[in-house]
């Protein structure tokens, strides 16, 4: 008798359990949380987590709550491959969102679109990660891109003639900004004085600066991420070197400035926000985030905030459009396999169909090849602080 | 030529720090014949013991005071010999009666423990070594640059290798440790306590490798969990190079490695800077298998 009791208890108990558990969609999100570009991860981190407390705020898309879901890939490619399948496989999340590296990016795409589901990534540069299949987007510009603005403001509004490089042979994403600068330089009449190369986690760049300053160039490129380009600017100035440095996205760290000090000052950078832009969606952003985390936004986090939002936006389009569909996506029950990817496609239509979606970090529209499609803005440190110089469309 | 001198002036500072190391790699070797590759892993404890030491108690940090640098170099010295210390007697003591492999098995495991310990304490995340001095560059000539940085680096590791070179030849303890090194049974027998002098033998190599943490600290301010990995690889490298076991040889092998890699990364390529460095090793063993300074039956230490 008691045994009877204690299995209708346990009975009873899991009907509670299953009442309780309520419909939600599933966001899962891998990025670098520690390791020598942790703040990538942590920045991307904490926008997603924004956006999706505001939604979760005001009850969810129509009362359905998101979940998201964070794994730590450490900064390494293939750790973010092993994160991804989890979320995926165990998670069974609707969307991935994730990576800043570029080289991890690439090692995770394979696996969502094999899965069929969609992967945004905030902020992977590299023309490569969207070329994986159709349901790889991104929210952010492209390496070309990248590149090209920053050559065309080193000509251009520089007015300089002779640059160097100095770029991470191991690196996707610095090997891509490299040569598209290499090329457009030369393209608008420069001249590459010196094409060197380090491998990340190098500490001393003495070697290869000497090589470069030794053909007296006017500014070195350096594409490569802040923690190496802090010591790089350091070692540089060392060795007598006074123009600028030029660099990407990839020196967006609140980190970048404590590294490389003065050493710093007067260099340029192409990056996807300033946080002097007196719009009031980007000035709200900065406030709302000061207020949460006491630090201004960098780039990461308005572009990881950016990329959840315009989720969110695909989200509440289907749940408005196809009320079935978005049944589908909700993890209450699991849904057949068919069904659930008629879902999934669906979503990656939601997302592909964006267009001028208003973004913390400028107006994005996907494009036929899953890139966004929107303006660069090229900042100057100066002061220890970054300030707007130029902002360059497409 | 002014390039050229440049990158001499890059390699030796360099290789100073693979010198401090790899006579750490080889006094350990010379007197217990044991490839200690934790070794470079007490390096990296060092440098956070120096962060640590200018965070937590400001050593250093009074700018142009010689009393509070020297401070900040003896705090993360001691607290690596006594690392060095404890790691000898809990893990390598056990150990020594049986073969070798077994020593050098669990120096591998000792290695991995502190890595992976440090990943725990310190934290994956880089740090940076906070500049308790200011680099100044100088112009020695036309076109090449020293910085303050690379003179510290210099003067501080010819005046630890002197040091320990006076210990070794002028002390009782040096003339015990050299005695240990010859033949460790018959020093014994002459009275010698023997365990005394591998612990003094652990504490020295891991102090040198301690104050070399802190000078990497101050010219490349980038400090991590496995920041002792390569380092530390190619500290015994340099170590064979000059002969293990030759105290001479080992600062040798330390500037040659320093001059061989900054070079190949000037004036070849980055991605072929180890495969070279390593290359160099290979010839060397080739022609002249005991190392530069070794010679067999040559005084060892």
């Amino acid at each position: 008798m008691k045994r009877v009791a204690v299995l209708s208890a346990c009975f009873a108990l899991s009907l509670v359990s299953c009442g309780e558990q309520v419909s939600e969609i599933r966001i899962g999100e891998y990025g670098s949380m520690t390791g020598s570009r942790a703040t990538f991860g942590t920045s991307t981190h904490r926008g997603i987590l924004m956006a999706v407390d505001e939604v979760n705020a005001v009850g969810g898309i129509e009362g359905v709550p998101l979940r998201l879901i964070s794994e730590d890939d450490q900064g390494r490619p293939e750790e973010a491959a092993t994160a991804v399948n989890k979320l995926i496989s165990q998670d069974r999340v609707v969307c991935v969102l994730g990576e800043v590296a570029s080289s991890a990016s690439l090692a995770a795409a394979p696996i969502a679109q094999k899965a069929g589901v969609p992967l945004i990534t905030p902020a992977s540069t590299n023309e490569r990660v969207t070329q994986t299949g159709d349901y790889i987007f991104r929210v952010c510009y492209i390496d070309p891109f990248q590149g090209q603005v920053m050559a065309r403001f080193a000509a251009n509004s520089l007015r300089l003639t002779r640059a160097a490089i100095l770029r991470d042979l191991r690196n996707d994403y610095s090997i891509g900004l490299a040569e598209v600068f290499k090329s457009t330089f030369s393209s608008l009449g420069g001249e590459i004085a010196s094409d060197q190369s380090y491998q990340e986690g190098d500490t001393d760049f003495r070697a290869f600066l000497t090589t470069i300053l030794a053909t007296e160039p006017q500014a070195i490129f350096v594409p490569g991420y802040y923690t190496e380009v802090g010591l790089i600017a350091r070692q540089a100035r060392d060795l007598g070197f006074t123009g600028p440095l030029l660099g990407g996205d990839g020196w967006a760290s609140p980190s970048l400035i404590g590294i490389g000090g003065p050493a710093l000052e007067g260099c340029y950078f192409g990056n996807h926000y300033a946080t002097d832009d007196p719009s009031p969606l980007v000035q709200d952003f900065i406030t709302r985030y000061r207020d949460q985390y006491r630090e201004t936004p960098d780039s990461f986090a308005a572009l990881g905030y950016d990329a959840a939002r315009l989720l969110i936006h695909a989200l509440k389009k289907i749940q408005r459009e196809d009320a079935k569909t978005f049944e589908a996506l909700q993890g209450s029950e699991d849904p057949d396999d068919e069904t659930r990817a008629q879902a999934m496609a669906r979503l990656r239509d939601a997302i592909a169909e964006v267009r001028d979606f208003p973004g913390v970090t400028g107006s994005i529209s996907i494009d036929e090849n899953r890139n966004a499609v929107k303006p660069i803005v090229v900042l100057q440190i100066k002061d220890a602080d970054l300030r707007l110089v130029e902002r360059i469309a497409p | 030529m002014q390039e050229f001198l440049q990158q001499i002036v890059n390699g030796v500072s360099w290789g100073g720090i693979y010198a401090l190391i790899a006579l750490g790699y080889t006094m350990v070797y010379g007197i217990l014949r044991l490839i200690n590759f934790a070794h470079g892993d007490v390096f990296m404890v060092g440098a956070y013991l120096g962060f640590y030491a200018v965070h937590w108690f400001g050593l250093g940090r009074a700018s142009g005071s010689a009393g509070s640098f020297l401070a900040l170099f003896a705090f993360a010295m001691i607290g690596c010999a006594l690392l060095g210390v404890v790691i000898e007697r809990s893990v390598y003591k056990p150990v020594r009666r049986h073969s070798r492999l077994n020593a050098l098995i669990t120096a591998i495991g000792v290695s991995l423990l502190l890595e992976n310990g440090a990943i725990l304490l310190f934290g994956p995340d880089p740090k940076f070594f906070p500049q308790v001095i200011e680099s100044r560059p100088m112009r020695i000539v036309s076109g090449v640059v020293v910085t303050n940085h690379q003179l510290l680096v210099l003067i501080a590791s010819c005046l630890l290798m002197v040091g320990l070179q006076a210990i070794i030849h002028r002390t009782k303890t040096g003339r015990a440790m050299r005695a240990v090194s010859f033949n460790r049974d018959a020093a014994s027998l002459m009275g010698i306590n023997v365990d005394r002098i591998i612990i003094f033998t652990f504490a020295i190599g891991s102090a040198l490798a301690a104050a070399a943490a802190v000078l990497v600290g101050l010219t490349n301010p980038k400090i991590e969990p496995l920041m002792g990995l390569l380092p530390g690889l190619k500290a015994f490298v340099a170590a064979v190079l000059g002969g293990i076991g030759s105290i001479p040889g080992a600062m040798i092998g330390g500037l040659l490695m320093g001059i061989a890699e900054t070079l190949v990364a000037g004036y070849v390529s980055s991605t072929l800077r180890d495969a070279i460095a390593f290359a160099l090793l290979i010839v060397i063993l080739l022609v002249k298998p005991t190392g530069l300074m070794g010679r067999a039956g040559d005084e060892k230490v």
